[in-house]
């Protein structure tokens, strides 16, 4: 806005800090019960200052794990996490991005209901078609496997949707041009949509990579071993139905570790986010 | 370089909408060819016909005398600048004009040295580092131009490149194409609905109207014998004035305003035909009402500086008269107009009347 009120400022200032408040404080509550004694926070006493346990509990976790329950150091969770989020993210880009392209800018016998049939799975995620989904990753020896954790959430619908609006918004002069350079499809793919499509690409990494490090029910079904279980399965199995035996200050580092690389992964890619969803290169 | 030539060339789109009717043209090697008309005409589906991003219905297209019906693009040696300039907006300027050779295996310092070159002659060395969103639109024009030059193709093709540039810009472009031309010796295709455009670029003026050619011609000699009613009101702005009458005696028709008289001798018409009578509004002069002169009531007078242009109506048609800014006239003047430059066409169809251009077109 052009005008500068003060107070109008300062009311923006406080809904804002509030906001910020009611998000943040969860975490930061979180993260103190990660630095205090598995006791203190047990007994119901949940300190707002931290505790000196810091290193410990963290060392703990990262490298030992709980004593009871999941036994599994955290570190191997973070990696079977992250390998898990960035082969769907890479994977789902990667598909959708030919699969757009194909819609896009080939003319085919049923284009339009192949395009319709990938848009169509969009009503269709892995909740809903789970049984089918677990058979088939059963059957061709899927589980405990990276693929297994990854191959069937691939297919993404909404980054090909995403994409063919995307390649639609390119100029068709841009294609005639290819072609009178002499550039065949793979080099049109090559040398021009894809440099097009890198902030697009960043963004989608983004909200795909997020997607995947969140992912709950398909690895809770598809990993049985201990040690190819994601970090927010390993969370779900620290904690147990009796209160008092669950390793709180554990279960809190794991959650902040669990936090660390999406918001890593928005921070390092923010810049490029923004201007793959709203800026065009053009 | 080399000869373009199109015989009997027809696009028909799905849905069974004819763009383009049949066109002949020969475009002989190293000359500028101007294909003019209203949107819609078809002449840009020609010239992307001729550039192979278009198939052909019917009919055959030849560049340098070999068949080209079912060469892809980048095979027809030829090089095309798009309306939108269509440069890729990753590349710098130097990427830009040395894609196309890159993709065609040049040699790396043959790439260099033709790019170099280009880009003197267009004087934009400056800018080769750039990406084409820092640069003006006249700029990414010249950019453009540049990337079909290295090409060093057999014909350029130009599809409206002026239209995005502004008034004072597609002047300076407009000289500079033509001087560019006048250098390379190119054989050239531009297409445009321009027609001051066409008129100061072409060698040859190719007037197209609803996927046919009206008339292919000098420009001076389609301003001055248009073949057609269309090309007549087409060509020259403003348009020429159209009045509707009757042939009274050999050399003079009746209009609604009064009596004209033509040159008997370039037009064949027997007494008492209808005709639709043509005077360009430059060649109108205002005289002292009298026998033989139309008579006119003025409206309103558009200033234009040098010249002035007087609305009006003579009988039942409207007029427009251009004269210098500084002849005087009065409300109701009489107009009188050489003999010679009075143009007959025939109401039906609207074709010119005239002895030499119906015998060599019927």
């Amino acid at each position: 806005m052009v005008e500068r009120r003060r107070f109008g400022n300062l009311f923006a200032y406080a809904v804002l800090s509030l906001g910020v408040f009611i998000v943040a404080f969860p975490v930061y509550l979180c993260f103190i019960g990660s630095t205090h004694e598995q006791s203190v926070i047990a007994n119901g006493q949940m300190p707002i200052t931290p505790g000196d346990l810091l290193y410990q509990t963290y060392y703990k976790t990262l490298f030992i794990g709980t004593s009871g329950t999941t036994r599994e150091p955290v570190s191997g969770m973070l990696l079977n996490s992250f390998v898990m989020a960035s082969v769907i993210a890479v994977g789902k880009i990667a598909i959708s991005i030919i699969s757009s392209y194909a819609v896009v800018y080939f003319k085919f016998p049923f284009r339009m209901a192949a395009f319709w049939l990938i848009f169509m799975t969009l009503m269709l995620p892995v909740e809903v078609r789970i049984y089918p989904t677990y058979k088939i990753a059963a059957d061709l020896r899927l589980l405990d496997s990276y693929a297994g954790l990854t191959i069937p959430l691939i297919a993404s619908a909404t980054a090909t949707l995403f994409f063919r609006q995307f390649f639609m918004t390119i100029p068709d002069e841009l294609i005639e041009a290819s072609k009178l350079d002499g550039a065949g499809p793979i080099r049109f793919f090559k040398d021009t949509v894809l440099p097009l499509s890198k902030t697009n690409i960043a963004a989608l990494f983004v909200i795909l990579f997020i997607y995947g490090w969140n992912q709950y029910l398909w690895p809770l079904l598809i990993t049985t071993r201990d040690d190819m279980q994601t970090i927010v399965i390993g969370i779900k199995k620290m904690i147990v139905t009796a209160d008092a035996l669950t390793e709180w200050n554990v279960v809190m580092a794991t959650a902040m570790l669990a936090m660390l690389p999406p918001v890593a992964v928005v921070i390092l890619m923010q810049r490029w986010f923004v201007k793959g969803l709203v800026e065009t290169e053009k | 370089m080399a000869s373009v030539t199109l015989d009997n060339v027809r696009k028909v789109y799905a849905g069974s909408i004819e763009a383009v009717k049949g066109v002949t043209l020969a475009i002989p090697d190293g000359s500028f060819t101007v294909l003019l008309g209203p949107s819609g005409c078809g002449k840009s589906t020609l010239l992307r016909m001729i550039a192979g991003l278009e198939t052909i219905t019917d009919g055959s297209i030849a560049i340098g005398g070999k068949r080209v019906n079912d060469v892809e693009p980048a095979e027809r040696d030829i090089a095309m600048v798009f309306q939108n300039y269509a440069l890729y907006p990753h590349m710098s300027v130097y990427d830009n004009m040395a894609y196309g050779l890159r993709n065609r295996g040049v040699p790396k310092d043959r790439i260099e040295a033709r790019v170099a070159e280009a880009a003197k002659l267009l004087g934009i060395e400056g800018f080769l580092k750039r990406k084409p969103r820092e640069l003006s639109g006249g700029q990414r024009q010249r950019v453009a131009m540049g990337r079909a030059i290295v090409r060093e193709p057999q014909a350029f093709l130009f599809d409206e490149p002026l239209s995005n540039l502004d008034a004072k810009l597609r002047v300076q472009v407009r000289i500079e194409i033509r001087g560019l031309h006048n250098r390379l010796k190119a054989t050239s295709i531009f297409v445009t609905h321009d027609q001051v455009e066409a008129m100061t670029l072409a060698d040859t003026v190719v007037v197209m109207n609803q996927g046919r050619i009206e008339q292919a011609g000098a420009p001076t000699e389609v301003y001055r014998r248009p073949a057609t009613q269309f090309v007549a009101t087409f060509i020259g702005s403003p348009a020429m004035n159209l009045m509707p009458g009757r042939v009274v005696a050999a050399g003079v028709a009746q209009t609604s305003g009064g009596r004209i008289a033509f040159d008997p001798v370039l037009f064949d018409v027997a007494d008492g035909q209808p005709v639709e009578v043509g005077i360009r509004p430059e060649d109108l002069q205002f005289v002292e009402p009298g026998e033989g002169t139309l008579s006119f009531a003025g409206a309103f007078v558009e200033e234009l500086g040098a010249t002035r242009l007087v609305h009006g109506t003579s009988g039942s048609a409207q007029l427009v008269v251009a004269v210098a800014a500084a002849v005087q006239h009065s409300p109701s003047a009489g107009l009188a107009a050489e003999p010679g430059a009075v143009h007959l066409f025939d109401p039906d169809g609207g074709r010119s009347l005239r002895r030499d251009i119906r015998s060599t077109s019927s």
